[in-house]
């Protein structure tokens, strides 16, 4: 437990804040965090944090509760478990999830958190976690597909004090960036986070000198409560008391071969509160994929698919926590043993969405969107250049199909992350020995509904120089669900056409796979589910997408239209066909899962070109 | 000639400033905008303006114009229906875009999912491939490109983007060239041109949007040449351009995707004129009409440029005036959300139909105005009578927000809805202030635009922006700007180079060579080399970073100067500096003509007794309270008036509000100047 040291001895005092005055410092607080992030992306060096913003502020009250950020990581459980002092212009860093109850969840994720202090008092917290290319360990980027310890998976930064009072510790950083392979990078974007934590910091005392500290809490502490009030009328209006839902999805393996591992979420509300319980998903896995899950993270993902829908411009806190109850069984999938591996987390970071947005789409259509979150799927590859020897690694997240929604169509190949964006091919191709063939979404591959799913998306990399590349996928074996009479969407796919002719078909979890120059990877992403029933789809509009090449002539048969490959749709056919569909097709469900798991998997080899995984079994 | 004019088409009214060059005399008239053509309302403004001046419109020399034809194109989704011809596997760049989502998390749920500005449909790959160092990897394929393209026909306008272009443009040239031939007619715009840098979406994006708004520009420009050349308009016409420059019209209708700005930046540029003559050259701007606001930095009298022109969700790269723009001005509608029971103020605006409550057209959502309205802050008429504040009705409408929130009255309501809109404001002047690394307090606030010197004083106690600058006029500010602003014209290139692979040598011989091809434009459009003023900006970064910082040189400078230059301006944006070597991105020269000799209009001196210009009293609430408040007319003010706050000064575009504990000083330039009172 950090003890935390502070000069002026005289509590903080409530104090009654008008309710202008509170919306004014929201207001103030939303601005420094979208400060936090400029900062951040204009100084960083690695293209993961400053071209697709792989990373996450937080600015905390007095006691670490998230006042704004977009994202989870949890103070409170990293000052529980650091053991010292904190005082004015200490920074702490870490990178372990296991020393921090996972505030952060792989040791790529280094995280800075700093106290704000005010006349010698502690007004809040400033934090920011980014993703750093490299950390070390056995593979470039860190995050070995075949994992089974985290010591394979890079240095592990326990938390400890960067800079004591002001003073950095700089043997400490050396003796970090010795273990990595882009010292650089991790030197420039680190000083990037800290920049924008420092940044963060200034503007909450700006924020003390203008209304006074008091004051400030005080708005903290109401907009807290503005939270909690306003979690308590959602939670009482959409869940009824004592019923329980529960919605299961699959992560597809754990890239030692063993799969589809279940993941189970079940709710129930009980007075004002509800309980968040985890039971029932499988063990913790031998790969990789363990994703370890804050208590808090699991409270913040769930009130954001809440609130997002009710008032768009609040802005997010943690105050509505104590409404939520989380269980997490021990040595699941979500709380892993130490020291398993976790680098390859993601996939159930993404599918915890898809996960809630099932849950509570029962409840609520308003939220009911297909499923989406494949992952947030990782594309690495670097080697040395032949001419001068220099070493290159690249580190990039890819992006698929945004699922049919209930207020229209999922765009084609955008990111379900907030703010992360594509890297540019020219961009890549400058920097990089590699040319990109193609850049374009995959007719088809977003679900049939009434509102399509988005397509995913088809990058071809073309190797210049001999080298390795990893990929981290998922959703090759499991289907991006439809909702609502929707179809899913298309699974991923990957494939890489050896210069000499040869096709290799590539596990959707793999690293260090050799390559040469003149080979070409096809990097295929998922489709979004549908939404509503594709029979009521607009035949004119499916004809434009015919036209504009989003869907096929023949893909346009599941919506029940027959058109030319011009997108010409026959009005009398269209009709004839649909009719028939409707009268033959089963009972639309809620959810199209795709076939039964048994199927799935007893076609796994043939439809995939992928031996299908083992059942998971307990470490 | 003897005779300037500016320009200034807005939504409601066209302001016309006609500048007399020898005297520096000014002459203005305003008439209402035209929208089915807004030359029938400029036309009729000249000759409203000159029949005052007692001139023919013979006598004008130029017509300098801002405009919003290219802005209100986009806005309004009304552009040309655009053709697009990508590499190859690239056809869905605009579909993909940067694959970003706005919104936190979950945003995707909200978020509509948008429509490409050149149409899947109109999209066409041509067999072709340049590397990255412009080496051809794929010649082009002309045969199937030539089939392709038929496939266009009915096309407005082309736009060309292939990859890597920036490096070779010998493909793209090729391209345009097939395609004259197998869509006679038809406008083309190459990325190559239009703006030759790294990033294919940005590139492309930006290369459409010409695309899509240059028809209407061109028409635009062709019909007000055509129809001030017929009233007798002897002088050339000139266009501001977003970076603040005026460019020729032809220069413009060529690359209109540099005007999405104008209007703003004329506003900028008025701003820089009338802040001069009250001797402040560095300040903030801040132009609040009735569903935006705009902000600037203005420093030693150079507005601050950036190289992305954002109109409304639309980013492109051009080079503009940094003006950030806040969806929230006089018409933005208060709410409450019924789950939060927060104040929001906007994003929703009642527009100028039906307008705030006050305006009694039918409106019935409470919006700033009606909270000024509430407040005593606005006199009963506005735009000289043209509008009657129905004072009951803004009450009405701000009582609702009293309701939802349990405030104690109307009044408590108004002045959240003001506060709330006031620190939206400040929030956009801390975007170019506080966030480049600038404080607020070092700088003066000019404020204009309809609702600008209402919520002046207020920003001025929040940036700590003293004087706060009220021109005369605020509200044709923009025709000023149009006016006073001199030719200018800029040459850039892309040219990455880390520092160790380039020499002093190379780095003058690029400045030179763009500063050449500036100047020669400037020269065709008649000015003289030795009239012309050139200055040289390069962007630099670490090498690896993905951003570049804008660093202004002499000729001559090192490439070790340059670097120490750039650290500098990175430890003062982010506060430390990195090992790492530096890499120039891009250069550019900017060449301009003489500053056109326009006088202030000077006041008649007087004495800091103000009491002359007193035309009753008036109860406003300040501070929590109502006040007995002085009402003085703009236009009896003399120089060295001072005019104790709380007061109202009313003219006839605008009102100016001077709080308590504040005085406005009357400069004889016109400007009143808004001070603190020392305790």
């Amino acid at each position: 437990m950090a003890q935390i040291i502070e000069t002026a001895t005289a509590p903080l005092t409530p104090v009654d804040v008008d309710p202008i005055t509170i919306d004014i410092i929201e207001n103030a607080l939303r601005n420094a965090r979208y400060e936090m992030d400029e900062v951040l992306f204009r100084t960083a060096l690695s293209p993961g944090i400053r071209e697709q913003h792989d990373e996450f502020p937080l600015i905390g009250d007095p006691s670490g509760r998230m006042v704004v950020g977009q994202f989870g990581l949890s103070i409170p459980a990293l000052l529980d478990g650091f053991e010292g002092t904190i005082e004015e212009g200490d920074v702490l860093l870490t990178s372990d999830p296991y020393s921090c109850d996972g505030a952060i969840s792989h040791a790529n994720d280094w995280l800075v958190v700093m106290p704000i202090y005010v006349a010698g008092r502690v007004v809040g917290w400033a934090s920011m976690f980014g993703h750093m290319s490299d950390v070390g360990g056995k593979t470039p980027c860190s995050m070995p597909t075949d994992a089974r310890t985290i010591f394979e998976e890079g240095v592990v930064i326990p938390p400890f004090k960067l800079y004591s009072r002001g003073v950095l510790n700089e043997d400490a950083l050396r003796i970090i960036l010795n273990q990595v392979r882009q010292p650089d990078w991790n030197r420039a974007d680190l000083n990037g986070i800290i920049a924008a934590c420092r940044t963060a910091s200034r503007r909450i005392q700006e924020l003390c000198a203008r209304f006074g500290a008091d004051t400030y809490t005080s708005a903290l502490d109401a907009l807290l409560r503005r939270n909690y009030d306003a979690m308590k009328t959602l939670l009482s209006m959409l869940f009824e008391d004592g019923e329980t839902l529960t919605f299961a999805d699959y992560i597809c393996d754990d890239g030692v071969g063993y799969g589809p591992y279940k993941l189970v979420l079940s709710l129930t509300r009980t007075g004002d509160k509800v309980l968040l319980d985890f039971s029932g998903s499988d063990p913790q896995a031998q790969g990789p994929i363990n994703y370890y899950i804050n208590e808090n993270l699991a409270r913040m993902f769930f009130g954001i698919y809440l609130i997002t829908v009710a008032d768009p411009q609040i802005l997010w806190n943690d105050g509505f926590y104590p409404l939520v109850d989380v269980h997490i069984p021990e040595k699941s999938f979500w709380k892993p043993e130490y020291p398993a591996a976790l680098n390859a987390r993601n996939h159930g970071i993404g599918r915890i969405f898809d996960l809630f947005g099932g849950l509570l789409g029962q409840k609520t259509p308003d939220l009911l969107n297909a499923a989406g979150f494949s992952s947030s799927p990782h594309f690495m590859y670097s080697g040395n250049r032949s001419d001068t020897g220099e070493w290159f690694q690249l580190y990039s997240i890819g992006f698929g199909g945004i699922p049919g929604r209930p207020i229209g169509d999922g765009p084609d190949g955008h990111s379900l992350w907030p703010s992360f964006t594509n890297i540019p091919c020219e961009f890549l191709e400058s920097y990089y020995p590699m040319r990109i063939e193609r850049w374009e979404t995959v007719a088809d591959t977003g679900g049939a509904g009434l509102h399509r799913g988005g397509n995913g998306v088809d990058v071809a990399y073309r190797f210049l120089e001999p080298g390795t590349i990893a990929i981290h996928d998922d959703r090759w074996l499991t289907y991006p669900w439809g909702v609502n009479a929707g179809e899913p969407g298309a699974r991923g796919r990957k494939w890489i056409e050896r210069a000499d002719g040869r096709v290799e078909t590539l596990p959707s979890k793999i690293h260090d796979v050799p390559v040469r120059p003149g080979d070409l990877l096809h990097f295929v992403t998922w489709g979004g589910g549908g939404w509503g029933d594709p029979l009521e789809r607009d035949p004119a509009l499916v004809g434009l997408e015919v036209r504009r090449g989003l869907v096929t002539a023949e893909g346009a048969a599941t919506y029940g239209v027959v058109c030319d490959q011009d997108g010409a749709v026959d009005t009398g056919a269209t009709a004839e066909l649909r009719e028939r569909l409707r009268a033959t097709r089963p009972e639309p469900s809620v959810f199209n899962m795709g076939p039964p798991m048994e199927e799935i998997l007893a076609r796994c080899e043939e439809e995939t070109g992928l031996p299908a995984p083992k059942p998971p079994v307990r470490v | 000639m003897r005779y300037r004019l500016g320009v200034d088409v807005g939504g409601t009214f066209t302001d016309i400033l006609l500048i007399d060059q020898d005297s520096g005399r000014t002459f203005r008239a305003k008439t209402p905008s035209t929208p089915h053509d807004q030359s029938v309302g400029v036309l009729a403004g000249i000759e409203k303006a000159c029949a005052e001046a007692g001139i023919s419109l013979a006598e004008i020399g130029q017509v300098l114009h801002g405009t919003t034809v290219a802005t209100n194109a986009i806005l309004e989704g009304k552009g040309a229906r655009v053709g697009l011809v990508t590499t190859a596997g690239f056809r869905q760049v605009l579909q993909i875009a940067r694959s970003f989502v706005p919104g936190g998390l979950a945003g995707w749920i909200i978020w509509p999912k948008p429509e490409p500005l050149a149409a899947l449909e109109d999209t066409v790959e041509a067999v072709e491939r340049v590397a990255a160092d412009g080496s051809v990897v794929t010649a082009l394929d002309e045969e199937s490109l030539r089939i392709s393209l038929r496939r266009l026909k009915g096309v407005e306008a082309l736009a060309v983007s292939l990859i890597n272009s920036y490096a070779f443009d010998g493909h793209e040239r090729r391209v345009a060239e097939i395609a004259a031939e197998e869509l006679p007619g038809v406008p083309i715009s190459i990325s190559s041109e239009v703006l030759p840098e790294m990033r294919e979406y940005e590139r492309t994006i930006t290369t459409v949007v010409n695309s899509y708004v240059q028809p209407q520009v061109a028409r635009y420009m062709d019909n007000l040449a055509t129809k001030i050349a017929g009233g007798g308009v002897d002088g050339n016409l000139y266009v501001l351009r977003s970076d603040g420059g005026l460019a020729s019209a032809a220069a413009a209708a060529a690359a209109p995707v540099n005007l999405l700005l104008s209007g703003p930046a004329g506003g900028v540029a008025g701003a820089t004129w009338v802040a001069e003559q009250a001797g402040f050259p560095d300040f903030l701007t801040f132009d609040m009409g009735g569903t935006s606001t705009d902000v600037a930095l203005v420093q030693n009298l150079q507005p601050r440029t950036g190289r992305e022109t954002k109109v409304g969700d639309l980013a492109v790269r051009s080079a503009s005036v940094d003006v950030r723009t806040v969806g929230a001005g006089g018409g933005s509608i208060a709410h409450v959300p019924e789950l939060t029971r927060a104040l929001r103020v906007g994003p929703q605006s009642a527009g100028a139909v039906p307008g705030p409550a006050a305006y009694n057209r039918g409106g019935e959502d409470p919006t700033v105005t009606d909270a000024n309205v509430v407040l005593g802050y606005l006199p009963t008429q506005l735009a000289g009578g043209e509008i009657v504040l129905d004072r009951d009705r803004a009450r009405q409408a701000v009582q609702r927000i009293a309701d939802a929130m349990g405030l104690p009255s109307a009044e408590a309501a108004a002045q959240g809805i003001v506060d709330i809109v006031n620190e939206n404001m400040f929030g956009a002047l801390r975007l170019v202030s506080v966030q480049q690394g600038f404080d607020p307090r070092d700088f003066a606030l000019v404020a204009f635009g309809g609702a600008g010197p209402l919520h002046a004083n207020a920003l001025g106690r929040l940036t700590g922006s003293w004087p706060v600058i009220i021109p005369p006029s605020p509200g044709v500010l923009c025709a000023y700007g149009d006016a006073t602003t001199s030719l200018r014209d800029e040459a850039a290139r892309t040219h990455i180079r880390r520092f160790s692979r380039l020499t002093d040598a190379e780095l003058a011989d690029l400045l030179a060579e763009l500063a050449e091809t500036a100047a020669a434009t400037l020269e065709a459009e008649g000015i003289d080399r030795a009239a012309q003023t050139v200055t040289y900006q390069v962007d630099v970064r670490y090498h690896g970073q993905g951003f570049e910082i804008p660093i202004t040189l002499e000729p001559g400078t090192g490439l070790d100067a340059l670097g120490k230059a750039f650290d500098a301006e990175h430890e003062r944006l982010f506060s430390f500096l990195l090992g790492n070597e530096h890499e120039l991105v891009s250069a550019r020269a900017a060449v301009s003509g003489p500053r056109p000799n326009v006088q202030p209009a000077a006041l008649a001196e007087g004495t800091e007794d103000a009491s002359a210009a007193v035309t009753g009293t008036h109860k406003v609430w300040v501070e929590g309270g109502w006040a007995e408040t002085t009402v003085y007319d703009r236009s009896k003010l003399l120089a060295g008036n001072i005019v104790q706050g709380p007061a109202i000064v009313v003219e006839m575009d605008s009102t100016t509000l001077v709080l308590p504990g504040h005085a406005a000083f009357a400069h004889e330039s016109g400007c009143l100047l808004i001070s603190p009172v020392e305790a």
